[in-house]
């Protein structure tokens, strides 16, 4: 088993992915290979089969064939466990803020004492700072997002899947979530971020993966990829068609 | 037909009088149903989550079981229930047929399809939103199941209110295994039934009177408790 | 918040508990109908019993025919009703030790005071019966095979008259108990068969009326039987035989003679 994915020093990889539904080929990834700093971001127009390929690569759904890997092994629960995901729609639970953060870091095992200096160090990181008590769901899309991205950073993962974050948004609390997710990148996390929005991949990336039809149609260098593929659809896609 | 405003009159004396029989019966009464519905949510709640979370055959067929059972007639659960009480009955030698034990049997019966059935719907619904997050975070479906309980709490305790609604205001089944027999088995609808056998209007119209007041009582609650979920619900998608 | 439920909950059944415990001492069950219960009987005679004997007796009031039924699963120690035939086939079946005479009172024949079969009056019920069958006017009877029922059932077949046939045109069984059915009575200006107990205790009566009494075949006997403990292992037969041998003594019997309601005796006793 071990041998099978290979590769020394690859964080992620998917291998002959492929997710069927009824008579439609979902996903069809030959070969994906996330490796490097990052952060990746996966780019592609609607049902492209980006948001597929995040849950494929994080365990939530398991492909019809084909495997994925993580550090040279197959996707394991240690390994889903150091992992974390954040959705399009923040889920969170019906508790104040500092009990969405307390339920993750209660299962860390930590003391009480040490679960409110963390959450309030988290809360000073998504600049959320005295909103302990409040209501999460009564907090806007961009404090709900934050909050959801705190959590997720809160199970201290080695990765971090986002799935369109910002979609929602406006732009300022876009540009506090992109803050957010690269500082979590400076700090180590491999981030790896569906959106549809190019300037976000822009600002953010530092490799670029574009989808198209549920295959992966190009993978690289950010500049590379946004200025200068060579793939027609990927171009006409970045150059703004509507791309079926 | 006697005067209504005339009964009504002496129904409030005798509330405002605080008549000591009939604050026994509205007591046991409420000692029954809520007995009732602590069972019934004892029962109903576990079986609801099984059933919105649980994968196993015949969970369809158990759930559209559970909801046609909230409209199982009184009488019949009455009946039913005489039937394994009576001492020539599978369960006559506990000799509960007409106690106050005999008509919270009943009464659970009567509630707990309706508390499983408010249940799974609460708990599917929410679990639809939050088992991806959960499954991300690592908790087995099994683990996920008091999460979702606690956080559908608000939506639960409206399903125990109408459980209990349900129970109090029920006459069919707690008259034939209660008996009705005074200071003992008595409670308020029954009373009403005998008073108004025996053309006591006033009396049955006071009882009747202290049951809607519960009733709406209960109800105020549910639709106080409704807002606060709501207002607590995501303000962003307002 | 949820906790705070919880606790106001506990809190409630606290209360409700301590209002209505219940003290532990020995009861028995009898079974018998509305018309003893309703009419006051049963409140005015048992404490009496209670207080010398130290023994509750728990009434479950139901149709003559349910409490035999209820008896013969065994659901009561005491049998207390009045369809002599059906008491002494309960006996002769062997689900009762013996059955004893306890007390009559009487039935009269109700209306409203229009009377619009021109019954008022008479002293034959029989007679008066067949008038209502032929006038076809509303008659509301129990339906619910009681003591009532069984000889509201008996003066019918004796004028002759085909009530199945009626059915749900003037004839309108009500399916319910005495109350229920002087109710439906009062409402639709209908004439009942009525014990004479339930009559006079009756608070709902409208305009109707007494119409036909006196006659003997509206004698009414109510019979007390203990049930069969050999059948039924959980039958408190010491205490019930008490109880029985109080009902049928001197004691019993005289208590019943002094129930008066607005200053009518009620029931007759007549134990031997």
């Amino acid at each position: 088993m071990r041998d099978f994915c290979g590769g020394q020093g690859v964080l992620i990889e998917a291998t002959g992915l492929r997710l069927v539904r009824g008579d439609k080929l979902l996903l069809d990834i030959a070969h994906l290979r996330l490796g490097g700093p990052g952060p990746t971001v996966i780019l592609g127009p609607n049902g492209a089969g980006k948001s597929l390929l995040l849950r494929c690569l994080h365990g939530l759904i398991r492909a019809d064939a084909g495997q994925v890997c993580q550090d040279g092994l197959p996707l394991n629960k240690a390994q889903r466990m150091r992992q974390a995901m954040v959705f399009q729609r923040p889920v969170l639970l019906r508790r104040s803020v500092a009990a969405n953060l307390d339920f993750v870091l209660r299962r860390q095992g930590l003391s009480r004492p040490a679960r409110r200096e963390r959450t309030a160090e988290l809360l000073a990181t998504g600049g959320l700072s005295g909103r302990e008590r409040q209501w999460a769901r009564s907090l806007s899309g961009g404090e709900a997002q934050r909050l959801a991205i705190l959590r997720a950073l809160a199970t201290e993962p080695d990765v971090l899947f986002l799935d369109e974050p910002t979609s929602a948004l406006d732009p300022g609390a876009t540009q506090a979530i992109e803050a957010l997710v690269m500082r979590a990148s400076a700090h180590g996390v491999r981030i790896v971020m569906v959106t549809h929005d190019i300037g976000q991949a822009r600002r953010l990336a530092r490799d670029v993966v574009v989808m198209i039809g549920g295959q992966v149609a190009e993978h690289g260098d950010a500049a590379r990829v946004l200025d200068q593929s060579t793939h027609g659809t990927v171009r006409r896609f970045l150059a703004g068609d509507l791309i079926f | 037909m006697q005067n209504f405003a005339h009964e009504m009159q002496v129904a409030f004396a005798l509330i405002l009088a605080g008549d000591s029989e009939l604050l026994g019966i509205v007591a046991l009464s409420l000692r029954v149903s809520l007995f009732a519905v602590l069972f019934a949510a004892l029962i109903g709640m576990p079986l609801g989550a099984a059933l919105a979370v649980g994968r196993f055959p015949g969970r369809r067929a158990l759930a559209v079981l559970v909801n046609a059972l909230m409209g199982l007639p009184p009488v019949v659960v009455g009946l039913l229930v005489y039937l394994m009480l009576s001492r020539s009955g599978p369960l006559g030698v506990l000799q509960l047929l007409y106690t106050p034990t005999a008509m919270i049997i009943a009464q659970v019966v009567l509630v707990t399809p309706i508390i499983a059935a408010l249940t799974r719907q609460v708990i599917e619904m929410l679990d639809a939103e939050y088992a991806e997050q959960m499954r991300s975070l690592g908790l087995s479906r099994l683990a996920t199941v008091p999460v979702l309980l606690w956080d559908g709490r608000v939506a639960l305790l409206t399903a125990l209110l109408a459980g209990f609604g349900r129970a109090i205001a029920e006459v069919g089944a707690v008259i034939i295994v209660g008996g009705n027999i005074n200071h003992v088995t008595r409670v308020m609808t029954t009373t009403i039934a005998l008073e108004t056998s025996k053309g006591n209007l006033a009396l049955a119209l006071a009882l009747g009177t202290v049951l809607i007041a519960i009733a709406v009582t209960v109800n105020a609650m549910v639709s106080l408790l409704g807002q606060r979920a709501e207002a607590q619900e995501d303000v962003r998608h307002a | 918040m949820f906790e705070n439920w919880i606790k106001a909950g506990a809190v409630a059944l606290a209360i409700t508990g301590a209002g209505s415990a219940q003290a532990t001492e020995e009861f028995i069950v009898m079974q018998s109908t509305t018309s003893t219960q309703n009419s006051g009987l049963l409140d005015h005679i048992l404490p009496a019993f209670t207080a010398e004997s130290g023994i509750e007796v728990r009434v479950v009031a139901v149709g003559t025919g349910q409490a035999i039924k209820n008896a013969m699963n065994g659901d009561g120690d005491v049998l207390l009703v009045h369809a002599k035939a059906a008491e002494e086939k309960f006996v002769a079946e062997g689900w009762g030790v013996q059955r004893f005479d306890v007390m009559y009172n009487d039935f009269v024949l109700v209306g409203p005071a229009a009377d619009p079969a021109g019954i008022k009056g008479g002293e034959d019920v029989v007679a008066a019966m067949s008038m209502i069958a032929t006038a076809g006017v509303p008659f509301a009877s129990r339906g619910d095979d009681s003591g009532t029922h069984k000889a509201e059932l008996s003066h019918w077949k004796s004028a002759g008259v085909d009530v199945a046939a009626a059915s749900g045109g003037w004839y309108r069984e009500t399916g319910s108990g005495m109350g229920a059915t002087l109710n439906l009575a009062a409402g639709m200006g209908a004439y009942a068969l009525t014990d004479r107990a339930t009559w006079i205790a009756f608070a709902n009566k409208g305009d109707l009326e007494i119409m036909v009494e006196g006659d003997t075949r509206l004698f009414n006997q109510y019979g007390v039987i203990l049930v069969n403990p050999e059948k039924h292992h959980g039958v408190k037969a010491e205490a019930g035989q008490r109880f029985i041998d109080w009902l049928i003594g001197s004691d019993g019997q005289a208590a019943i003679a002094s129930y008066t309601l607005d200053g009518e005796q009620l029931f007759f006793p007549n134990a031997n």
